[in-house]
C-alpha cells in the first residue's frame, strides 16, 4: 500500500520540528556550534521545500525568512544568540500549528514572529532575501518561419550525463530538422577520447517556434556551450550565447579516460556492463512506519495466542502422545519468541520523551528567572510506547516541581556555595525487568518540618507523632497536600503529587522520594518495561490460583515448623539474619480447605522494603497476559488485574506494592506492643 | 524502463518522486542521504540520479563529485533538486558534475519532462 505523500510530509514535518526544537535548545547553550546551525538550516530548508511541494504554502512562505536567517548564520554573516533561538522556537511552534491546524491561527501571529526576527538580525521588513526569483525574462524574439542553429558543446559535457543526440531529438520535436555534424575537430581514432564531445552541429529547423523554445531545449547546458540562433536565410544571428569561461570543470580524473573504451561514438552512453550485483541489504537504515493501533492489535493477538498456547500445553501435559508434547513445546517456544519480538517492536527510546522537557525547562527557567541546566541521561533506555506516553504528564509535573519548588532563586543560591545556575537531571536506566526514571534537582531539598506542620494542620497526624522523615515525606503524595506558600501558575494548586503517584501506580510502578536538606531532592519512578504481558509466578492458595509478578519476586523459601514456632504467632521470618514480615495469604483471602502441610514463603520486594507471602503451593512460572479488572472492581486494591489460565479459568494478579505496604503496616503494629 | 536513484533526506519528497515515476514505468531506488546514495550507486547500475543538495552525513554536492569519480557513472545524468533561485548553487553543482536541475516546488509533469529529457528508452 502506497502512503499519501502529504501524510508522510505531516509526519516528517512533525519529526523535523521535534529535532529542530532539540537543535535550537542546544544552540542556545552553544551558539557557535556549526553542526547545530547546519542542522537547523537543513530542517527549515526541508520544511520549506517539502511544504511548498505538498501545498502547504503558508508554511513555505513563513519558513522562508527563518531559513534565510539560518543561512546567513551558517555563512557567518550574523551570529546566533539566545534571542534568535527564542524567536525561532516560537516560529517552530507556529509552523507546527500551520501544518496541523492552520485555521486555528491568525497570520498576524506569524507576521509578529517574522518582525521580531527581522528586528533581531537587523534587517528592515521584507528585505530579508525576498526570493529573488523573478528572473529577468528574456525578450521573446518574434517567431520566424525557421531557424538556423549552431551548436558547439564543451568537450566535457558527455561525462556529466548530457546526451547531445537527445538534445537534437528535442529540437526535432519542435519541427522538421536538417542536422549536419561538423567533424573538423575530431582527431584520428588513436587520439580519440571517447568521453570528449568534439563534434559540433548545424541545424536547420523549419518551425515557427520562438527563440525561447529553442533555448529551453538547452537550458541545462547553456553555460557550457556555444549556441547561435539565426532566422533561416538571414546572416544576422538573433541570439548568440557564448558562455563566460565556465568555472573549473571538475578535472577529468585519469580513470574516466580509461573507462568506456568500447564506446563507438562519442554521443553514445558508455557501455557499462550490466553486472548484476546482488543488492546489498541496507537494514541499518531501513525502517517501516506502522500505525500505533496496529501494534496494539498485534499485541492483543499475541496475548490471545499465548493464552491458547497455555491451554495446548496443558492438554499436552496430560496426554501420552509424544508428538503432541513435542509440538506443544515447539509452539510454546515460538509463542514466547513472538511475544518478545512484539514487545520489542513496541519499545521506543526514552530520548523522544526527554527531549520534550528541554523546552519546558527552557521556558520555565526563563519565566521564573531561575537559570537551570537540564541534563538527561540514558536516552537510549527503551520502554513500551504506551508507557512512555503515559509517563509524560507525571514527568512534566515532577520537573515543574523541581524548578518551581526545588531550585532556589539565583539570589538565594548566591548565598550558598552553589553555582547560580541550578541543575536538573532526568535519568533513565534499566534495573532487571524494570526501568528506573529519576528526576533530581540540586535545590534546597524538602522542608521536613514544614511538611510535618502542614500534616498536623490538616489533621493527617497527631501533633508530636513519632514518624521517620521518610514517612513524613509520604504526605506529599496525599491528595490536596501543598506546602507552597504562594500559589504560582505552575504548581502548588494541590493537584499534583497524588495524581502523579496514582498514575505511576496504575502503570504498576512505584514512586519514591529522597532528599538531602540543602543539597536537593530526587524522585525515583520504578516502572515495568511493558503493560501488556508479564512473566508471573503462578501460585495456589486454598482452591484459588493467583499470579505474582516475577519481577517483584526475590526468592522462594519453605516455611518450616521451626520457623512457625520461632515466630510465636507474630509474622516475622528470619531470612539470613534479616527480619522479614510475612502475610498469610490464606488468612488474607479467607481460603477454604486444608492448608498444605508444607507452606512456602515467596519473598517479594518493592524498592528496599520486603515482605513474605505465605502460599500453599508454587505451581511455576507463567506468561501472563494482563487483563484489567472491570470498573466494578475498581476499589479492589490487592489485585492489579487478572489473567486467563490454560484451562480457561481466571487467576488474579497480585498488586505487590499494596501487599508490601500492608505487610509493613502489620509489622509496625506487631512491633508496637513489643516496644511498649 | 529506467532505473532511477532518488536521494533525499525527506521521505515525502522521495515518496512523491516514486509515485510519479513508478507508474511511468521506472524503477525507483531510494536513499536517505549522500553516503547511502553513493553506496547504492556502487551496488547497481542506474540510468538517472535525482538528488537533493542539503542532506545530513554527506550532502548532494559531495555525492555528485563522488559519483562522477566512479567509472560506472561517466555519462549517467544526475539531476539535483534546488529551491535556490541563486545561480551560484547551480554553477557549483554543475561544476561538481550535475547534468541538470529541478526547481522545488515542482509539479509531477515537470519531473516527468526532465526525466524524459535525460533518459532515453
Amino acid at each position: 500500500m502506497e502512503l499519501d505523500p502529504t501524510e508522510i510530509f505531516r509526519q516528517e514535518a512533525a519529526e523535523l520540528l521535534d529535532s529542530l526544537e532539540t537543535v535550537l535548545l542546544d544552540l542556545g547553550q552553544t551558539p557557535q556550534d556549526r553542526d547545530l546551525i547546519d542542522a537547523a538550516f537543513r530542517a527549515l530548508h526541508t520544511i520549506k521545500g517539502s511544504g511548498a511541494m505538498f501545498g502547504f504554502d503558508r508554511v513555505a512562505a513563513f519558513t522562508h525568512d527563518f531559513e534565510t536567517a539560518f543561512d546567513l548564520i551558517r555563512k557567518g554573516r550574523i551570529d546566533a544568540n539566545r534571542d534568535i533561538v527564542t524567536v525561532s522556537l516560537s516560529a517552530k511552534d507556529y509552523i507546527r500549528t500551520l501544518i496541523e491546524d492552520p485555521d486555528s491561527t491568525d497570520p498576524i501571529i506569524g507576521e509578529a514572529i517574522v518582525e521580531e526576527l527581522h528586528r533581531l538580525i537587523g534587517v528592515s521588513d521584507g528585505a530579508v532575501g525576498k526570493a529573488t526569483a523573478i528572473e529577468a525574462a528574456p525578450e521573446t524574439a518574434a517567431a520566424a518561419s525557421g531557424w538556423r542553429i549552431e551548436i558547439a558543446f564543451e568537450p566535457g559535457i558527455l561525462r556529466n550525463g548530457t546526451n547531445p543526440l537527445a538534445l537534437l531529438d528535442d529540437l526535432r520535436a519542435l519541427g522538421t530538422c536538417r542536422v549536419e555534424a561538423v567533424l573538423d575537430d575530431v582527431p584520428e581514432l588513436d587520439a580519440l577520447d571517447p568521453a570528449s564531445c568534439l563534434i559540433t552541429w548545424t541545424v536547420a529547423l523549419e518551425a515557427p517556434c520562438t527563440v525561447d523554445e529553442i533555448e529551453d531545449v538547452f537550458m541545462f547546458v547553456r553555460d557550457e556551450m556555444k549556441l547561435v540562433i539565426a532566422p533561416l536565410g538571414a546572416d544576422e544571428p538573433v541570439a548568440e550565447l557564448i558562455p563566460e569561461p565556465v568555472a573549473e570543470q571538475s578535472a577529468p580524473p585519469a580513470r574516466v579516460v580509461t573507462a568506456p573504451t568500447e564506446a563507438a561514438a562519442p554521443a553514445e552512453k558508455p557501455v557499462a556492463e550490466k553486472v548484476e550485483i546482488a543488492r546489498r541489504s541496507d537494514d541499518k537504515t531501513s525502517s517501516v512506519r506502522v500505525q500505533a493501533e496496529r501494534l496494539d492489535e498485534l499485541m492483543d493477538r499475541v496475548g490471545e495466542l499465548v493464552i491458547a498456547q497455555a491451554r495446548l500445553s496443558q492438554i499436552a501435559n496430560s496426554s501420552h502422545d509424544l508428538a503432541i508434547k513435542a509440538i506443544a513445546e515447539e509452539i510454546e517456544r515460538l509463542a514466547s519468541g513472538l511475544r518478545d519480538t512484539t514487545m520489542g517492536v513496541r519499545m521506543v527510546p526514552m530520548g523522544s520523551l526527554f527531549s520534550r522537557f528541554r523546552r519546558l525547562v527552557h521556558d520555565l527557567s526563563r519565566d521564573l528567572g531561575k537559570p537551570v541546566d537540564f541534563v538527561t541521561v540514558g536516552e537510549d533506555t527503551e520502554m513500551d510506547k504506551t508507557m512512555i506516553e503515559r509517563l509524560a504528564d507525571p514527568l512534566v509535573h515532577l520537573i515543574r516541581n523541581a524548578i518551581d519548588h526545588g531550585i532556589e532563586s539565583a539570589d538565594r543560591r548566591g548565598q550558598t556555595a552553589k553555582s547560580a545556575t541550578g541543575r536538573i537531571e532526568l535519568a533513565a536506566r534499566y534495573v532487571g525487568a524494570q526501568v528506573l526514571v529519576t528526576v533530581q534537582d540540586d535545590g534546597a531539598g524538602l522542608d521536613t518540618a514544614r511538611i510535618r506542620a502542614k500534616a498536623e494542620e490538616n489533621g493527617l497526624i497527631q501533633p508530636g507523632a513519632n514518624l521517620s522523615e521518610h514517612e513524613i515525606h509520604q504526605f506529599l503524595f496525599h491528595p490536596g497536600f501543598s506546602t507552597a506558600k504562594t500559589i504560582s501558575a505552575l504548581s502548588g494548586r494541590g493537584v499534583g503529587m497524588d495524581v502523579v503517584k496514582r498514575t505511576i501506580e496504575a502503570m504498576r510502578g512505584t514512586i519514591d522520594l529522597t532528599t538531602i536538606p540543602g543539597h536537593g531532592s530526587s524522585v525515583t519512578l520504578r516502572l515495568p518495561l511493558t503493560l501488556a504481558i508479564i512473566d508471573g509466578l503462578l501460585i495456589r492458595v486454598g482452591e484459588g490460583r493467583y499470579i505474582i509478578p516475577l519481577s517483584a519476586v526475590e526468592e522462594c523459601i519453605e516455611l518450616t515448623a521451626a520457623d512457625e514456632a520461632r515466630a510465636k504467632g507474630r509474622s516475622f521470618l528470619n531470612v539470613r539474619g534479616e527480619l522479614v514480615p510475612f502475610l498469610r495469604l490464606r488468612e488474607l483471602f479467607d481460603a477454604d480447605g486444608e492448608a498444605d502441610p508444607h507452606q512456602k514463603v515467596i519473598v517479594t520486594s518493592i524498592g528496599d522494603t520486603r515482605v513474605g507471602l505465605v502460599v500453599d503451593q508454587i505451581i511455576g512460572s507463567h506468561q501472563t497476559v494482563i487483563k484489567s479488572l472491570s470498573k466494578l472492581h475498581s476499589d479492589v486494591t490487592m489485585f492489579s488485574g487478572a489473567t486467563i489460565l490454560g484451562d480457561g479459568s481466571a487467576a488474579l494478579i497480585m498488586d505487590v506494592a499494596q501487599l508490601v505496604t500492608l505487610g509493613q503496616t502489620r509489622a509496625e503494629s506487631d512491633r508496637a506492643p513489643e516496644a511498649a | 524502463m529506467a532505473t532511477i536513484l532518488t536521494v533525499d533526506d525527506s521521505p515525502s519528497i522521495r515518496q512523491m518522486i516514486k509515485l510519479v515515476l513508478g507508474p511511468a514505468g521506472h524503477a525507483v531506488v531510494e536513499a536517505g542521504d549522500g553516503s547511502e546514495g553513493l553506496s547504492k550507486a556502487k551496488a547497481q547500475n542506474f540510468d538517472l540520479v535525482i538528488t537533493d543538495l542539503n542532506m545530513p552525513v554527506m550532502n548532494g554536492m559531495q555525492m555528485i563529485k563522488a559519483l562522477r569519480a566512479l567509472p560506472s557513472f561517466v555519462g549517467i545524468p544526475i539531476v539535483f533538486l534546488t529551491t535556490e533561485s541563486d545561480d551560484a548553487v547551480k554553477q557549483e553543482a554543475k561544476a561538481a558534475g550535475a547534468t541538470g536541475w529541478i526547481t522545488k516546488p515542482f509539479k509531477p509533469e515537470q519531473l516527468l519532462a526532465v526525466v524524459a529529457k535525460l533518459v532515453r528508452a
